[in-house]
């Protein structure tokens, strides 16, 4: 109950800016229409490029368009607090809480997500589908196994973004890491281009990373490129990646809370 | 001008604070960049021409565009962030100051990660140079070209941020224009309807950026078959758009009732 509670307050938080959240549909809105096009002039080249139809592939634009902000693929979200927290010593107050931290801030990053995806994700995808002709998951049980994948997104991006906040016990300044990590999340989630069109081994390589699991594999998800017995392996990889990266961010905190002096005492 | 000199010459010692963090942006900001074009080089792999243009006349375009938009955005400091300072009250401060605000404005949080971006716009210009045919008037175009682009960047990040002095967090909302103007011109505009190229001459001068220039350095008739004399017009957008820049910022300075706090 009480992460209920954090996550709720930080859909609350997020709720806020209501401006801005108009400002991002509208810039979100503006990609998609750009990315489209582009997408339908590759796809009338090649109308079957890495195993998509072109419509296949102007629903992967806006897809993406809403996941962006669910899965905060630039950073943002509570880890920037984190990382900021770090910076300015008051990660001391975290630390004492009678509640783990790593919880404690994915909690709060679920509920922000859950925020993003109601406005910036559903948003987009609206204009989208008025725009241009979009598929849509072909049975309840996609879209169900979808939405299953989208927390599993979030909390890989999370893990991925908390170590990334990490660094600041160290660097003192996480905004280097921050932009290097947001360089390969863009590149191997399929944001600047669907995994599917990555040739032989880079394909290979990039499937297995992590960042797939944030952007590809709910996309794929949706399309029903994955069905039955592939559609649950997929949500495993998920998990799988889940379990690995919080296993490290449990890790690098212990080290931290070991090594480091917090600063400003 | 010295004012803005100095204050960006603070901010650059300032980032060597951190340098670890620092060294890390430029090669995050250089990584961002040359990773989106490998995505271009990818979509490449599966066609030969998009919009009827080749990889290396797609490189060209995009090497033009990104040069004017990383220095613009390096120029432009922190008025992206003029509804924070709206908001904190700082804006008060600045404006006691006896240096012009968007001096101060544009001087403020200078950061040198932009060279990541312009050196990698500048590689691929370069690789893709040799899909030109240059004449002198070619190499002036060219020139003239970079300068134009920098200019329209530079006057859309000013002209939309200026929204952010009556609304203060919108700030996003000028991405659309300013990286979506940048996004747009990395591709023919060919792969767009005839609207879109319309609307990006007459209302936005985002098609001056790069594309007429460009179809004259590729010596190619215009696709859309709109005049041959726009390939020289970039100047005159350029000028034009800078223009209506600083009346917006005027107004919205103007506008600008502080907020007591």
């Amino acid at each position: 109950m009480l992460y209920a509670a954090i996550a709720t307050r930080a859909f609350r938080r997020y709720a806020t800016y209501r401006s801005a959240t108009l400002a991002g549909i509208f810039t979100n809105s503006v990609f998609g229409v750009i990315y489209s096009f582009a997408y339908l002039a590759l796809w009338a080249q090649d109308p079957d490029a890495g195993g998509y139809d072109a419509v296949d592939a102007v629903t992967f634009v806006w897809l993406t368009q809403g996941l962006l902000m669910t899965v905060a693929i630039w950073g943002g979200g509570t880890t920037d607090d984190l990382a900021e927290r770090i910076r300015s010593g008051d990660v001391a107050i975290d630390l004492y809480r009678p509640v783990g931290l790593i919880r404690w801030y994915l909690a709060a990053d679920l509920g922000r997500s859950a925020y993003h995806l109601l406005t910036r994700g559903l948003a987009p995808t609206l204009v989208g589908m008025l725009l241009f002709d979009l598929r849509l998951p072909d049975s309840p049980v996609a879209a169900l196994v979808f939405a299953v994948s989208l927390p599993l997104a979030v909390t890989v991006s999370f893990a991925i973004r908390f170590l990334v906040a990490c660094t600041a016990f160290w660097l003192l300044d996480a905004t280097g890491p921050r932009v290097l990590s947001a360089a390969l999340a863009m590149f191997f989630s399929g944001t600047t281009l669907p995994l599917v069109l990555f040739p032989g081994s880079l394909g290979t390589l990039a499937n297995a990373l992590p960042w797939s699991a944030i952007i590809q594999v709910p996309n794929d998800l949706w399309l029903g490129t994955h069905t039955g017995r592939d559609a649950l392996a997929a949500l495993g990889f998920q998990l799988l990646w889940i379990v690995v990266l919080l296993g490290c961010c449990s890790l690098v905190m212990r080290a931290a809370t070991r090594k480091v002096v917090v600063q400003g005492g | 001008m010295t004012a803005y000199g100095d204050i960006t010459w603070l901010w650059v010692r300032a980032a060597w604070v951190y340098p670890g963090s620092f060294v890390m942006l430029v090669v995050g900001s250089m990584l961002i960049n040359g990773l989106d074009f490998v995505g271009l080089w990818i979509m490449f792999a599966n066609i030969d021409h998009l919009g009827g243009f080749g990889l290396r006349e797609v490189a060209l375009l995009y090497g033009a565009s990104g040069i004017g938009i990383g220095i613009a955005d390096t120029l432009i400091g922190s008025v992206e962030r003029i509804g924070t300072y709206v908001r904190t009250g700082r804006l008060d401060q600045m404006l006691t100051k006896p240096v012009p605000l968007l001096v101060q404005v544009c001087a403020d949080q200078f950061t040198l990660r932009r060279l990541g971006r312009i050196t990698q716009a500048a590689v691929v210009f370069a690789w893709a140079a040799p899909v030109v045919d240059w004449t002198l008037l070619r190499v002036l175009v060219a020139v003239v070209m970079m300068a134009s682009a920098t200019v329209i960047f530079f006057a859309l990040f000013v002209g939309f941020s200026c929204i952010q002095f009556w609304t203060t967090d919108a700030s996003e909302f000028a991405n659309g224009f300013t990286y979506g103007g940048n996004t747009v011109t990395q591709y023919p505009l060919t792969v767009f309807p005839r609207e879109v190229l319309v609307s990006l001459t007459f209302v936005l001068p985002i098609a001056f950026v790069n594309w007429y220039p460009c179809l004259y350095l590729l010596g190619r008739d215009d696709p859309f078959g709109m005049p041959a004399w726009l390939q020289f017009c970039s100047p005159v957008a350029a000028v034009v758009s800078m223009a209506l820049a600083l009346l917006a910022w005027r107004t919205g300075v103007r506008h600008y009732t502080s907020t007591g706090s």
